[in-house]
């Protein structure tokens, strides 16, 4: 069983259907025991993160999530759910994050080439910096869709592959058990869909 | 570099697909489900749904049956159609939509972009404006373009993306259903003015058309079309094949 962490933010419809579709069982909650009872943990998040880490920590799942992230159990963080899992976030102001990878969320503006809209959004191309599981049934250069104005800086280690948006922006990381993407799975077709399959299969 | 964006836009009324279509290898041309499903597996970068029902049974059924085609569709989905308050932001999107498209909604009440974008963000945030020339200027039209606001079109969209909207979609009256290409000047106009994603929309009648868009406006996001992609008149696979061959960056 997938646990869904619901904190009250954004739209889980889609990512329901995704896990449907690719035959997994989800369930969409914020119950600390049925999180702790299972396989797998999926952070979504759509909108502010302070917004995000406040409802988090008002419920104390962000307590859960880590000490389940710390015992090895396998989380994916997604959009503003990846950037949860990093230390901090100069979103409207600072904000402190998860901490599970290290880097930081920082925003576009002014840090990308002027002609360039911002948020990045649309289909883009995957960089793959390095091999992991996660991969295993998509190719380098598969395009996924991305809706973002933040991005993750200074993830090294943990970096998985990038898009390039007038410089390489952190599409997906990963440490460990640890995995996030900036991208959606759930609106990237075929692509998409086989990266949520890999992830049900991670031990 | 992010790609160049095809998305065919579905007309729906009583839960069927209005306007004609022509595929064989589909059982039922008219459900919306199958229709979504199709686009999606062919290399649809997007989806739109177009609410064009005029009674509330229509809009219930309308409802259901885009549930449906969210469950079945993994690319982003776009409704449009009859929105004209917060609350039917929230129907649609708890119905599975990415984002809502607005249009004679905003000219009524120009704060509904300004209360949706707030609430939902400004990715959630369309709108599209039907644009026709009149006097020598482009001016808005309401109504599914039946009627004149007198509004100048340029200015209007861009108070609209001041207001949070964070795409457009621009239908090019005079050019809608010519099928001699989409409305250029038109287009840079807009592009011109506003920071966010442009959608051209109105006048696409070949795979030429899509190609002339891309490499005149390089600012313009997407091409929308409805009936040549209907009609099988241009298939969107050949298509993205047919841009990539002309350097244009798309979704294979």
């Amino acid at each position: 069983m997938i646990a869904i962490i619901d904190y009250g933010v954004g739209n889980l419809f889609s990512l329901v259907s995704s896990f449907k579709a690719i035959g997994a069982d989800t369930v969409i909650t914020g119950d600390i025991e049925t999180i702790k009872k299972a396989d797998k943990l999926i952070l979504p998040g759509v909108g502010a993160f302070g917004d995000a880490i406040k409802k988090l920590k008002e419920t104390s799942l962000d307590k859960v999530l880590i000490e389940q992230a710390q015992n090895g159990k396998p989380v994916m963080g997604i959009c503003l759910g990846m950037q949860m899992l990093f230390e901090k976030s100069y979103e409207y102001g600072e904000h402190e994050g998860l901490g599970l990878l290290k880097g930081e969320v920082v925003p576009m503006e002014n840090r990308l080439p002027e002609n360039l809209k911002i948020p990045h959004i649309g289909w883009n191309a995957l960089i793959f910096k390095k091999e992991n599981p996660l991969f295993k049934y998509i190719n380098n250069g598969d395009c996924v869709y991305f809706v973002h104005s933040y991005y993750a800086e200074g993830c090294d280690d943990s970096l998985l592959a990038t898009a390039e948006y007038g410089k390489e922006l952190t599409a997906a990381v990963a440490k460990g058990n640890i995995y996030g993407c900036q991208f959606h799975p759930e609106k990237s077709g075929n692509v998409g869909l086989n990266i949520l399959k890999a992830f049900c299969e991670m031990e | 570099m992010i790609t160049k964006r095809i998305i065919p836009c579905l007309d729906v009324k009583n839960g069927r697909v209005v306007k004609g279509t022509n595929f064989k290898n589909l059982n039922d041309v008219s459900s919306p489900v199958e229709l979504g499903k199709y686009y999606s597996d062919c290399g649809a970068d997007e989806l739109v749904f177009y609410d064009i029902t005029a009674s509330s049974d229509g809009r219930q059924l309308f409802t259901e049956i885009l549930t449906e085609v969210a469950q079945n569709i993994f690319i982003p989905l776009t409704v449009g159609g009859g929105i004209n308050t917060i609350e039917d932001f929230d129907r649609v999107l708890k119905c599975g939509a990415d984002k809502v498209s607005v249009n004679s909604g905003a000219i009524k009440n120009p704060d509904l972009i300004k209360e949706a974008a707030q609430k939902y963000g400004n990715q959630c945030v369309v709108i599209s404006a039907d644009v026709k020339r009149v006097d020598g200027e482009f001016r808005v039209f309401a109504k599914g373009g039946r009627e004149d606001t007198g509004m100048e079109a340029i200015s209007w969209i861009k108070r609209c993306v001041d207001n949070g909207a964070g795409e457009v979609v621009v239908n090019s009256i005079d050019t809608d259903g010519v099928k001699k290409g989409f409305d250029l000047e038109m287009l840079k106009a807009v592009c011109e003015v506003v920071k966010v994603p442009v959608i051209a929309s109105g006048g696409a009648g070949s795979k030429e058309d899509f190609i002339t868009l891309f490499k005149e406006i390089p600012d313009i996001d997407a091409g929308l079309a409805a009936s040549i992609f209907h009609f099988g008149e241009v298939q969107i696979s050949g298509l993205k094949k047919t841009l990539k061959e002309n350097d244009i960056t798309v979704r294979l």
